[in-house]
């Protein structure tokens, strides 16, 4: 298991992920994990599968506590993340990047405002709002922004930008953190297919320069095989699938989705 | 329901589109008779009404024409509500802020936005010209009374408005800026305040422009400014003055609409 990783460069198993046990129940006696226990490793792109109510989101926010989980552990460079609480838990939220479904992004900002917020763990609150960034991390942040294709945006505001310009303002501003995880949540679900695809190109391209994780929830089956080194299913809170793409067959998605039909209609 | 067009299959049941609702025409109707009854317990009447006219007419012929002779006495007063207005705005605009964000629900603990928005209800339960008499009786006569009571509403007012714009900002960036490991004053300067901006530049202007016109009031009851010169032209019978004084009130307050229009654009 993970030893108690140094600040500096850490290895690419100092990254690893272990879930044990991990419990969430929004209401008592109605678990939405039912106990989940996962060792994660510390490079690679992981795939979460599962249908609507599966517990997938729960799942991964309950990773940097977004939701808080009822019990277990997630042990994270050498800590359990489960177990923070104020200051320590926001210093373990700066190692852990996360990209939403709906982008997240502040409107009214510009891009470029929207990037430097991936630094607000490191940022006073009056520096923040004087802008008085750290040089290096605009000068990062304009980097960044020619990476993912947006240079000429970076005074734009994100209300302006399409839905993947946006996503990528997303993922740029989540690298921004220089992240130990990446963790995204239907990344591509509102999305048109050759953005989503797109957009799964550039988190594996930004996380694999980086060498850290990811774990992507994601609804498109196609779309797990094709980018993710492993699959998890999960369905009822549980585990139900778990092992490389091309090991995953229909009669595991049928006891992931439950039932037979569904992909007739496919 | 006659229609003369109508299709040859006979219509089933006669189904009425506007059906009478009863309840509020008795609502309705029972106004119009309090109105009545209480118009008639207080001697209101046609007689009394003429009476009024006719005193009225008095009035304004001895308002007429307006004496502007006394400029130094008005533009006194009129400075010095303006004065009352400014500080009262700007004191009260910087108090409303932190007060409006502890009574955002969305964001703070209930044992925090409770007492907030108590305070935020105990300073709009009356009106400026009560908290002015309450404060001319505690500080005495003069601007500092009047300032202290428009500060009182200005915060109320603000406060109220600025904590309804907080409720209604996304929650999806706070999200994100939390997982990224933001404070919370962090997210209060990157996610709340540009969201709520805009509408907060609306609000104080608009207060401005209600101080503005509100110290013209609080000097009526020893507030300061062109409100008290008002009053006391009017003890004097001084009603050629009195008019002079509102046409200059009438002026001030166009005065700052339009300045408050231009601001409002400029911040577009």
């Amino acid at each position: 298991m993970a030893a108690p990783a140094p600040a500096g460069a850490i290895a690419a198993d100092g990254r690893a992920l272990s879930i044990r046990d991990l419990v969430k129940e929004y209401r008592p006696g109605q678990p939405v994990l039912a106990g989940v226990s996962l060792e994660i490793a510390g490079r690679g792109l992981t795939a979460v599968i599962g249908p609507s109510g599966a517990g997938k989101s729960t799942l991964i926010r309950c990773i940097n506590r977004l939701v808080e989980p009822t019990s277990g552990r997630i042990l994270f460079l050498g800590q359990d993340l489960a177990a923070l609480r104020g200051a320590a838990l926001r210093r373990a939220r700066r190692h852990i990047g996360m990209v939403f479904q709906e982008y997240n992004l502040v409107e009214r900002l510009s891009v470029m405002e929207n990037l430097l917020c991936g630094r607000l763990g490191y940022v006073s609150a009056f520096r923040a709002w004087a802008r008085r960034f750290d040089p290096a991390d605009i000068e990062r942040a304009f980097a960044l922004l020619d990476t993912v294709g947006l240079g000429d945006f970076a005074n734009r505001r994100a209300d302006a930008l399409s839905g993947g310009q946006r996503q990528r303002v997303g993922i740029a501003r989540a690298v921004m953190q220089e992240p130990d995880l990446l963790l995204a949540d239907e990344p591509t679900s509102s999305l048109d297919p050759k953005t989503a695809v797109e957009i799964m190109e550039l988190m594996t391209r930004l996380a694999g320069a980086r060498d850290i994780p990811v774990i992507v929830n994601i609804h498109n089956v196609e779309l797990a095989r094709r980018f993710s080194r492993r699959v998890i299913g999960l369905a009822g809170g549980k585990v139900v699938f778990d092992g490389v793409p091309e090991s995953l067959t229909e009669a595991d998605l049928n006891r992931i989705y439950g039932g037979e039909n569904w992909q007739e209609a496919t | 329901m006659s229609a003369p067009a109508a299709a040859p299959a006979p219509a089933p049941a006669r189904r009425d589109p506007f059906p009478p609702n009863w309840p509020a025409r008795a609502a309705w109707g029972g106004l119009a008779l309090y109105a009545l009854y209480a118009a008639s317990t207080l001697e209101v009447t046609w007689e009394r009404f003429v009476y009024g006219l006719g005193n009225g007419a008095r009035f304004i012929g001895r308002m007429l024409p307006p004496d502007f002779s006394k400029t130094e006495l008005l533009l006194r007063g009129l400075i010095e509500s303006l004065e009352i207005a400014v500080i009262a705005s700007a004191v009260g605009i910087l108090l409303a802020m932190p007060v409006g964000l502890m009574a955002a629900r969305n964001l703070m603990p209930r044992w925090l936005s409770w007492p907030a928005r108590g305070l935020i209800a105990l300073c709009r339960s009356f009106h400026a010209v009560i908290v002015a008499i309450l404060f001319v009786k505690a500080v005495g006569f003069g601007a500092l009374a009047g300032i202290l009571a428009l500060v009182v509403s200005s915060i109320g007012f603000i406060a109220k408005l600025i904590a309804e714009a907080i409720e209604e900002i996304s929650l999806k960036p706070i999200e994100a800026m939390r997982a990224a490991g933001a404070s919370f004053g962090g997210v209060v300067a990157m996610a709340v305040v540009p969201q709520v901006l805009d509408r907060f530049v609306g609000f104080a202007t608009y207060q401005l422009d209600s101080n503005l016109r509100n110290s013209t009031m609080v000097g009526i009851v020893g507030g300061g400014g062109i409100g008290a010169t008002l009053f006391t032209a009017f003890q004097k019978f001084d009603y050629d003055f009195v008019l002079a004084i509102l046409i200059a009130i009438i002026g001030v307050i166009f005065a700052g609409e339009l300045l408050a229009g231009w601001i409002r654009d400029t911040f577009k």
